[in-house]
């Protein structure tokens, strides 16, 4: 479940805004779905999500199923200093998941 | 007045004042809305919700939303909150953030559960809150379709 991929570019300048793109392989069951069998699929999304950058949080985003499956988030952070881009996520069934990029300055 | 001028002056006046006051695209009783804001005016303008006119799917739809704000310590955005007007969770998404970013923008992904009308509400860092309303055709609605 903790499947994500972030992107960032390979540089960034001090002071510019860097373009930060992350997608977290989840379905985001909604609870109302039924299977081919015609069970209901219990409900199952990413409730909460957050992205810490230098180890500052800088971005939560609280969701629901109202966000597609495979969650996707692109945004632009100012880049300040080189540091670790942490992204940490819980699910429905209290599952966790985080990912991490290095964001490099020049 | 004539019937018809009156009618064709209401047409022209109605979208502009509607556009212009407060609480334009939200309920001020509306628990939902009132957890955001405490019951302080939503003032329609500077949000601007981007989202497409028609959606073939409602499984994913595209969605940005753009905040005008210079993003400084003194002048930021606090956080943007989604709401659909016809999902079981009408309550789709809030995103919390500062001025650790550069732009007031982000991009993501939405599932709706048919055509409605989709509402983005921003705080702003002096407390004002700002809202902005698209409505969306869904051809294939998601959740609830059996």
């Amino acid at each position: 479940m903790a499947l994500a991929r972030i992107q960032v570019p390979p540089q960034a300048k001090r002071g510019e805004p860097v373009e930060v793109r992350i997608v977290i392989q989840h379905p985001m069951e909604t609870g109302f779905r039924r299977d081919a069998n015609g069970v209901r699929q219990r409900r199952n999304a990413i409730v909460a999500l957050v992205c810490r950058y230098g180890g500052v949080e800088v971005l939560r985003a609280i969701t629901s199923p109202g966000v597609a499956a495979n969650p996707t988030l692109r945004f632009h952070l100012r880049a300040e200093k080189t540091g670790d881009l942490e992204f940490w996520w819980i699910d429905d069934d209290n599952v966790e998941g985080s990912a991490k990029a290095q964001l490099v300055v020049v | 007045m004539k019937r018809r001028h009156f009618l064709a002056l209401s047409l022209i006046s109605l979208p502009f004042s509607a556009a212009g006051e407060p609480n334009a695209h939200v309920s001020t009783i509306d628990p939902l809305v009132r957890s955001f804001t405490g019951g302080k005016d939503v003032l329609p303008g500077k949000v601007t919700l981007v989202l497409p006119r028609i959606a073939d799917n409602g499984h994913s739809v595209p969605m940005t939303v753009k905040v005008d704000s210079p993003m400084t310590p003194a002048e930021h955005v606090r956080a943007v909150h989604l709401i659909s007007e016809k999902n079981p969770v009408r309550d789709m998404a809030s995103f919390y953030f500062g001025p650790h970013l550069a732009r007031a923008e982000f991009t993501s992904r939405l599932r709706l559960n048919g055509s409605q009308r989709v509402v983005a509400i921003a705080e702003l860092s002096d407390g004002s809150f700002w809202s902005d309303m698209v409505q969306v055709e869904v051809r294939e609605a998601a959740c609830t379709e059996d």
